[in-house]
């Protein structure tokens, strides 16, 4: 049987908006929110000079989280603009919004194994005090880093 | 249900999902080593100490940096793709030529960055 790749659009009202929809939407959207902070700190960084400084990989590295401790390797001679407040406040965010898409994948990987409703709520629990102690652990070491 | 599945482990390696089916394995092998390792990251870093120094000396050895990236870069470029095809469900129908057009822009970014990592982790 040859099936169809045609798209078929529902109309909002018809789709089922439950919070597992949110979530669905919500990892969508959190991954372009990580190629804004993303881009933003890779321009930050070339802004500061990096193109002279350090290489790609660590360009990179520096985009997928700005913490200063992801340079102190480089030849960066200065790096209290590397650690300002703006950079921390970037980091929180990338923090945030990572942990909460991480998590969430991991919650639709346990689905794929898990199919009890009793096993899917203890991921549930589990996941949510996860995400929560990384959130906090993270922002912390941002911070004081 | 479950766990209880009717193939055997050598028909579902023949399973013809193709690139497709490569990229979602890629993606979901990608995130779970993103999740763990970055958890380690984070608490070692948190930790300090012998046991935190040592973790992240293997977190920043050059040999672990190529897995790191390739991991990274490939979730974050398939990331993109799918939520792409998600927002504009009517891009679906190209989702073949989508998966084309992904690797060929993470295999020059990688390359890139394969290249700089290995030539930096030799001492050049």
């Amino acid at each position: 049987m040859a099936t169809s790749t045609k798209s078929r659009i529902v109309p909002i009202t018809k789709r089922g908006l439950n919070f597992e929809m949110l979530m669905w939407i919500f990892t969508r959207l959190s991954a372009l929110a990580m190629y804004a902070l993303i881009l933003f700190a890779i321009i930050g960084a070339l802004v500061m000079g990096a193109r002279t400084q350090m290489n790609l990989a660590d360009v990179l590295r520096w985009g997928f989280m700005p913490n200063v401790t992801h340079v102190r390797s480089t030849n960066v001679p200065d790096l209290a603009i590397w650690s300002s407040p703006l950079w921390k406040v970037v980091a929180s965010l990338l923090v945030l919004v990572a942990t909460a898409h991480g998590v969430h994948g991991l919650v639709v990987i346990c689905d794929d194994y898990i199919v009890k409703p009793l096993g899917r709520q203890i991921v549930r629990y589990i996941s949510i005090v996860f995400m929560i102690s990384m959130i906090l652990i993270g922002i912390y070491v941002i911070w004081t880093s | 249900m479950g766990l209880k599945r009717n193939v055997s482990l050598a028909t579902a390696l023949r399973y013809k999902g193709q690139g497709p089916m490569l990229t979602y394995v890629l993606h979901r092998i990608g995130g779970l080593g993103m999740a763990i390792f970055i958890t380690i990251h984070i608490l070692s870093s948190f930790a300090g100490g012998k046991v935190g120094v040592f973790t992240n000396s293997i977190y920043e050895n050059w040999m672990f940096q190529i897995f790191i990236f390739f991991f990274v870069l490939f979730h974050a470029i398939n990331g993109l793709r799918i939520t792409l095809l998600d927002l504009f469900p009517t891009l679906i129908e190209n989702q073949r030529e989508a998966i084309w057009i992904e690797w060929a822009v993470f295999i020059p970014i990688y390359g890139m960055a394969l290249f700089v990592i290995i030539r930096t982790g030799l001492g050049g």
